[in-house]
């Protein structure tokens, strides 16, 4: 198979994945901004994270900027599989940031809330997956289209 | 034609993602629940399990359906106890169980607090409940934990014990629930402010604060 083509099945993977992020963090700031976050079913678990200080950065749910950051992710995504390869470079780089956020919010579920948010384990999931692709992608070394 | 299938996916995926978003947030944004006028708020049978703390007379009522196990429950009990220092004599505050079927020792400690009510320290013993959450929510044995509490509050432990165990308290428990349910409460905490009942996002201190403003503001001073 040739490294072009398994780029391009790399980078449609990656888009799917992203996909099902996407829809994590659509749901986590659908359930900030109707309030369920706020009560969470009663559940201790769910309360103490998506209703602790570090669910939010200036009023706007964390999830909010993890929706944006999966649709970016899923975009350059795209534009990388159909040959942009400056996008290579941008998908490297949101996967890169995501990972490390990522990083902290398992920091901050694990020693500072001593509690984990299923919701959140499923996006770190994802990110480490996405992370996994953008270090398994062969390098090019020809200069694509764009 | 090829090189718009990109941008045909990006663009269609946004709309896809934004108009779930919509439909999502239609299908769970909480409806206004509200007490109807004619609904008991004290009762004089043995069932109704009314705490109220504040005159009758306050223009401003809070009434909140709780479950001792939930966090954000005990998270708001302080906020609610100093509120209704601070406004008082103009704000009413009731409590009312809702003991959720998740939390495995929610209805005990419901148990718990009406048998100290039989002994007048309803609110002592909510009170320690709450500030002791974390503790007896995850002990093996929470029977011991609550005698101890009784013991701390200078209750008659053997009378506790039995209260506890009583049909009377069940009853009463059991009464807020079906108070409850028919207003359609299915979660705690659940907060009424002069029988409409207050979005999840206004359960906490300044929210609270500003609906109690509010309410005071609407209300003409006697």
């Amino acid at each position: 198979m040739s490294g072009s083509r398994t780029r391009v099945i790399f980078y449609t993977v990656a888009a799917v994945i992203s996909l099902a992020g996407l829809a994590d963090a659509t749901y986590l700031t659908v359930m900030y901004l109707t309030g369920e976050t706020a009560v969470c079913g009663g559940s201790a678990t769910c309360f103490q994270v998506l209703g602790s200080a570090y669910a939010r950065i200036g009023g706007i749910p964390v999830a909010a900027f993890g929706a944006l950051a999966y649709f970016s992710a899923f975009s350059f995504a795209i534009f990388a599989a159909f040959g942009y390869a400056r996008m290579r470079t941008f998908f490297a780089l949101i996967v890169c940031t995501m990972f490390a956020i990522t990083l902290w919010l398992l920091y901050v579920q694990a020693f500072l809330l001593h509690a984990f948010c299923r919701y959140c384990l499923f996006s770190a999931a994802v990110t480490f997956l996405l992370a996994g692709i953008a270090i398994a992608i062969p390098p090019s070394h020809k200069r694509s289209a764009a | 034609m090829k090189r718009y299938f990109p941008f045909i996916i990006v663009v269609v995926v946004a709309l896809v993602t934004l108009a779930s978003g919509t439909v999502l947030y239609r299908a769970k944004r909480p409806s206004v629940l509200t007490i109807p006028k004619n609904a008991p708020v004290s009762g004089s049978g043995d069932a109704d399990s009314i705490h109220i703390r504040g005159p009758a007379s306050a223009p401003v009522t809070i009434e909140e359906f709780g479950d001792f196990q939930c966090p954000p429950c005990g998270k708001l009990s302080d906020p609610i106890n100093q509120l209704e220092r601070e406004y008082r004599p103009r704000l009413r505050v009731i409590f009312r169980h809702f003991p959720l079927p998740n939390h495995a020792h929610a209805r005990e400690a419901a148990f718990a607090s009406e048998a100290a009510g039989l002994q007048g320290r309803f609110w002592e013993m909510h009170d320690l409940l709450y500030r002791e959450q974390s503790v007896w929510s995850e002990a093996a044995d929470v029977q011991l934990l609550f005698d101890s509490y009784a013991g701390m509050l200078g209750l008659n432990i053997d009378r506790f014990k039995r209260d506890m165990e009583s049909e009377q308290v069940k009853v009463r428990v059991a009464s807020d629930q079906k108070h409850g349910a028919a207003f359609g409460v299915n979660t705690t905490p659940t907060v009424f402010l002069n029988d409409r009942a207050l979005a999840p996002t206004s359960l906490n201190p300044t929210g609270l604060h500003a609906a109690i403003d509010a309410a005071m503001n609407a209300t003409p001073p006697p």
